[in-house]
């Protein structure tokens, strides 16, 4: 499938260099040493019903949408190759077709369709599994161009070797029988299908590799993916559970800290977590969330140059598990101490009767000073915040519901 | 023979009926694979399986069979279902 977009709707981005930091902070790492102007920030958005780019101007005022890209698509994720500033990958499927990888090399002027889209080895004996959606995409390491990885529903991990126009298995465990028995059933996984997320790719080591399974748990690989070691010490589960079953294990979404990538957080289905390597065993730094509001929620965001500082934003996990607001009145929390103390961030948003929730990829950061954080919500908005989530301001409205926002930079 | 195309993979042939070789319904969706790439998968996953939501019909006969023969003249109509309301 190849298809154009509407001529002139959207900027061409510069190229960008890849480093060890996160991919908003490499753009604005090869920027500086371009000598570039300002930046601007663009805002990748995945939807139940297609993709946006959001662009916003250098001072992050005025934002401007440039979509539908493929509309009625189901887009889990969009991410901009930070290596070079022009692929896009797009995982997405409908309602009615099967799930494929769209891809434009010139920023989204121009899509086409992966010519090999993630999918199991075929099984003879008819116990095969069969994708039904790409969830999570992730660049590879800096010195890798053209490397990414993709983790599926069901869980699956697959890599391209050539910019996502084909892809292959990535692991072993993908047709191991532990972790599929770890994987569990349609019925252990999300609403819409178990996943495997939160890729992360270690900035200092390629073969440094961390993924997350809902469910089955955290876990970690030192050869590129080749094989893989559990990473679920100190987490809880659900009251009931034995907790030595990586079965029941639910990591919402893992992130590295760009300044100090021996520091990972979790937010999970059981709270949130604090781990500095080579430790093994998570700490819960949720405990110190107000009571009243909990530490549940799906997606957690680290500042690019500040590995004490993050973001979370918490939703109702009480009684039947409401996934709203806490309250209907939704706030970001922020920890500027590694999560010993966190701060309520609530102003410009909803004060009352707002009952949406943010999915696991529907926040991100930026990495200019101060740091702009953005999210989308189940009901279709963007909140934007220029001052480290000190004010928020909706920036789009009327969206289909948002699965993924990704910030990313481009030159002037 | 002819291949009438769903609306939702139009974007891959740009046309509502397409021409494509083969003996079996599978045969067909391999060559309409070649002529369009990806489509084929759209359709059928890999454990070679019809999606849950597509339905495939020889003529005014559905099958469910990939191995199914075709005959000279024969018609192969992809419909996407009715799923959904």
């Amino acid at each position: 499938m190849t298809t154009k977009k509407k001529p002139g709707s959207a900027t061409g981005g510069r190229g960008l260099r890849a480093g060890g930091e996160s991919p908003a902070q490499r753009g604005a790492t090869a920027r500086k040493a371009r000598g570039d102007g300002p930046a601007s920030t663009v805002l990748l958005v995945a939807t139940r019903k297609g993709a946006w780019l959001i662009h916003g101007d250098a001072a992050r005022r005025a934002w401007r949408a440039d979509g539908p890209h493929f509309l009625g698509h189901i887009v889990n994720h969009l991410v901009l190759d930070p290596r070079n500033g022009r692929t896009l990958l797009a995982a997405a499927k409908t309602g009615h077709l099967g799930p494929t990888v769209l891809r434009s090399t010139d920023f989204g002027k121009t899509w086409q369709e992966a010519k090999k889209p993630p999918a199991f080895a075929k099984k003879a004996d008819g116990s095969g599994r069969s994708v039904d959606h790409t969830f999570w995409l992730t660049p590879g390491h800096a010195s890798q161009p053209g490397v990414w990885y993709a983790g599926t529903s069901p869980q699956g991990l697959f890599r391209s070797d050539d910019d996502g126009l084909t892809w292959a298995s990535a692991s072993a465990i993908n047709d191991d029988p532990q972790y599929i028995a770890w994987m569990g059933t349609v019925q252990d996984g999300t609403p819409d299908g178990p996943k495997m997320h939160s890729i992360i790719v270690d900035p200092r080591d390629p073969q440094h590799l961390y993924f997350g399974m809902s469910g089955g748990g955290v876990h970690e690989s030192r050869d590129g993916g080749r094989t893989f070691s559990l990473l679920i010490d100190g987490l809880e589960v659900v009251e009931g559970f034995p907790k030595n079953d990586p079965a029941v294990h639910d990591p919402h979404c893992i992130r590295i800290a760009p300044s100090n990538p021996d520091r990972l957080y979790q937010q999970n289905h059981c709270g949130i977590y604090r781990l500095d390597r080579p430790g093994t065993t998570w700490t819960r730094i949720g405990r110190s969330m107000p009571k009243k509001v909990g530490d549940v929620g799906f997606n957690i965001t680290v500042h690019p140059r500040d590995a004490d500082t993050c973001w979370v934003l918490p939703m109702d996990g009480r009684t039947v598990w409401p996934r709203t607001s806490p309250d209907g009145r939704p706030a970001v929390y922020v920890t500027r101490n590694g999560g010993k103390t966190w701060q309520r961030q609530d102003r410009g948003l909803p004060a009352e009767q707002a009952w949406w929730t943010v999915k696991r990829q529907a926040m991100s950061a930026d990495a200019r000073d101060p740091i702009g954080l953005y999210f989308g919500t189940t009901q279709g908005e963007i909140w934007a915040s220029r001052d480290e989530g000190a004010s928020w301001r909706c920036i789009a409205r009327h969206l289909p519901e948002i699965y993924a926002v990704e910030a990313a930079e481009l030159g002037a | 023979m002819r291949v009438l195309i769903p609306s939702p993979l139009r974007s891959y042939t740009r046309e509502a009926w397409v021409q494509a070789q083969g003996a079996t319904v599978g045969e067909v969706l391999d060559d309409l694979d070649r002529r369009y790439p990806g489509i084929r998968f759209r359709m059928i996953d890999e454990q070679q399986r019809m999606r849950r939501h597509l339905r495939f019909f020889v003529n005014d006969t559905q099958t469910f069979d990939l191995a199914q023969p075709l005959a000279e003249g024969d018609e192969l109509l992809i419909v996407q279902a009715l799923s959904g309301g």
